[in-house]
């Protein structure tokens, strides 16, 4: 029982110990990475004994110093209790929604089987689901706590945008969940082993069942985290900052910190349900299987430690693809936004499901 | 174990229910019915009802006090000053949904024996699943589960309806 | 192992405290949410049902009040507002029109 619970602890800080470096890194990727597109050398200044590292110093170090040694300002006639926990209850379901990311297949050590999955729920994807409508909490308390009627108009923007498209991922889920039969993701993910068919030798990806549904939570998923081109919660050139442009300091950095985690969470979700999660086209628990009928027979450790590194790529790919996306797109107009969400991914997302089931029920007759 | 682990639970839904309805600023009230919300369902993850507790979050805690919310900063409520007055009807009421309460732990005390399996009894492998509500949904239960997709319908046009600036 | 008068009690209790809400409150929208709390003791009543009893049938009824629950408080808060849009006010005690 003691030890059942010191796995998932060591489970649950080794989650949450990659995911705040993914978070951090991403701002990294994200600036430098502008910094080539806009054909600039971006953030290079800061260095440690003259070694600027191509801005990681300034990232990684002086950036994360900065925002916490900077005094935190709590507007006159704003709410303390508020403006205290609006940053908390934004990043607290963001990080929490990785419980249920599988991050490899299952590990050997000991004679004991632990499956690479900090929380094994029987309704795993509705969990992701849930953290992700708590999300908006942070966005209205922080437009409302701000006692600034612009930091409300971006918050009001924000959880409008945010609760629409909740409901075409939703609705993409849906289809992914009739696909596979099973809310855990970790089922999911195990089922994208093995080959398409036997004279197609691809492997048997999410993506290649579900092609429309991979679109519609690429763009849904891009609207809930408020990323360009949905950023107009937070219009850089508009409203500042919109909701946070009130916090400073380490309230500033937890909202800053929300959006690269939700945009690590969608990356997953995306590796999980379509690209295999951490599946290593044709590796079995014991070595690779290779169509040709040779065998690569690997030790059990070996084969988690590829299934990680593959989960791990996988979701940087993802991350990095949603970074270029936002620095090539222009923002688009609230207007537009809400006709996108309502009259354009939602009929794409029911006609989605429709279609599967009936493929289904043609499919099982 | 459980015991203590409920009666913490207990303690705690009973404060911040109790937090709802005597604050008076209307943001923190929707905020402790939040909590509240959110404590229900972690009671109801320890009846073995997992789906219920999800849907709870995702619909009343992640939906519908959102609405809330959303309704609070658009009329842009403040909080109430407080009232010389009145102290009659807040004893009053008290004292009337006091007694309601005892009522009704009395009859649960008297009424609620133990047929049926009872709690000690550890539940069937799928129990609170999303395979065993929807069995039990679609087909026992279609009649009503068709009304309220009806009935939904028909508050969404309602709501619309009613909130919609009059165009003169 | 908790009987199943405890979380009975408890659902009383909570509705009792929603039914305070409603009788002492004037203002209209915390006068909803009291109601909504009850509406949430009720759903935790049919779940230790549900669990004593071994049949899913208290949770089928959890999801249905939980439907209509939202259904009631989309229509109700547009109620509100289009009140708030002819009145100003969301205190119960001048919303007075159909008195005698």
């Amino acid at each position: 029982m003691g030890l059942e619970i010191g796995i998932a602890a060591v489970k649950a800080v080794v989650v949450l110990l990659m995911l705040l470096n993914l978070a951090g890194l991403l701002g990294w990727i994200e600036r430098k990475g502008s910094a080539l597109i806009q054909d600039r050398i971006g953030a290079n200044r800061a260095a440690v004994f003259g070694f600027a590292g191509a801005g990681l110093v300034n990232t990684l170090m002086a950036d994360p110093l900065k925002f916490i040694t900077k005094e935190d300002v709590v507007p006159a006639g704003a709410d303390r209790f508020l403006h205290f926990i609006a940053p908390c209850v934004s990043l607290f379901p963001a990080l929490v929604t990785f419980a249920v990311i599988p991050f490899g297949d299952v590990l050997e050590v000991g004679g004991r089987v632990i499956n690479l999955q900090v929380a094994s729920l029987n309704v795993g994807i509705l969990y992701v689901l849930a953290m992700v409508s708590l999300g908006v909490y942070g966005v209205v308390l922080g437009g409302w706590a701000s006692n600034n009627r612009w930091s409300l108009l971006g918050g009001i923007r924000g959880s409008a945008q945010m609760i629409s498209y909740e409901i075409a991922v939703g609705l993409s889920i849906v289809a992914m969940v009739m696909t596979y039969g099973s809310l855990d993701l970790q089922v999911m993910a195990r089922a994208q082993g093995g080959v398409l068919s036997p004279w197609l030798p691809l492997p048997a990806w999410g993506i290649f069942y579900q092609p429309l549904a991979f679109l519609i939570l690429l763009c849904g998923g891009m609207a809930e985290s408020k990323r360009v081109p949905f950023d107009l919660p937070e219009a850089e050139s508009e409203l500042v900052s919109g909701y946070f442009t009130e916090y400073s300091g380490v309230k500033h950095l937890m909202f800053f910190m929300t959006d690269f985690v939700e945009v690590i969470i969608v990356s997953g979700l995306l590796t999980t349900m379509f690209f295999g999660g951490w599946q290593v086209p044709f590796l079995a628990r014991d070595g690779f299987h290779f169509p040709g009928g040779s065998a690569v027979l690997l030790p059990q450790l070996a084969v988690a430690l590829l299934q990680v590194i593959s989960f791990t790529v996988k979701v940087v790919f993802f991350c990095w693809l949603q970074i270029m996306i936002r620095w090539t797109l222009p923002r688009f107009r609230y207007d537009q936004l809400m006709r996108l969400g309502w009259k354009g991914l939602l009929p794409l997302a029911l006609a989605n499901v429709v279609l599967t089931g009936a493929v289904i029920l043609a499919v099982h007759t | 174990m459980s015991l203590a682990l409920f009666l913490g639970f207990a303690v705690l839904l009973v404060l911040s229910a109790l937090g709802v309805v005597v604050q008076r600023n209307p943001v923190r009230s929707a905020l402790s019915l939040v909590a509240t919300l959110f404590l229900l369902a972690v009671t109801f993850l320890f009846l073995d009802a997992h789906l219920v507790a999800l849907l709870q979050i995702i619909v009343y805690a992640g939906a519908i006090m959102v609405l809330f919310l959303f309704v609070i900063m658009l009329l842009n409520l403040q909080a109430e000053p407080r009232e010389a007055g009145r102290w009659g009807l807040k004893l009053f009421g008290t004292l009337a949904a006091s007694l309601f309460a005892l009522e009704l732990i009395e009859l649960a005390r008297t009424k609620g024996a133990a047929p049926g399996g009872g709690m000690a009894g550890a539940v069937a492998e799928g129990f609170g699943t999303t395979e065993a509500l929807g069995e039990r949904l679609f087909t026992h239960f279609l009649l009503p589960f068709e009304i309220t997709s009806v009935l939904l319908l028909v508050a969404i046009v309602g709501a619309v309806v009613l909130a919609k600036r009059k165009v003169t | 192992m908790v009987p199943v008068n405890y979380y009975l009690a408890l659902s009383a209790v909570l509705f009792g405290i929603g039914a305070l809400g409603v009788l002492i409150r004037r203002n209209v929208i915390v006068i909803f949410m009291s109601i909504e709390l009850m509406l949430n003791a009720v759903n935790l009543a049919f779940v230790a049902f549900a669990r004593q009893w071994h049949a899913m049938d208290g949770q089928v009824i959890v999801f249905f009040v939980m439907t209509v629950a939202a259904a009631e408080a989309a229509v109700g808060l547009a109620i509100i507002i289009a009140v708030f849009r002819n009145r100003e006010t969301v205190n119960a005690d001048e919303l007075t029109l159909l008195r005698w």
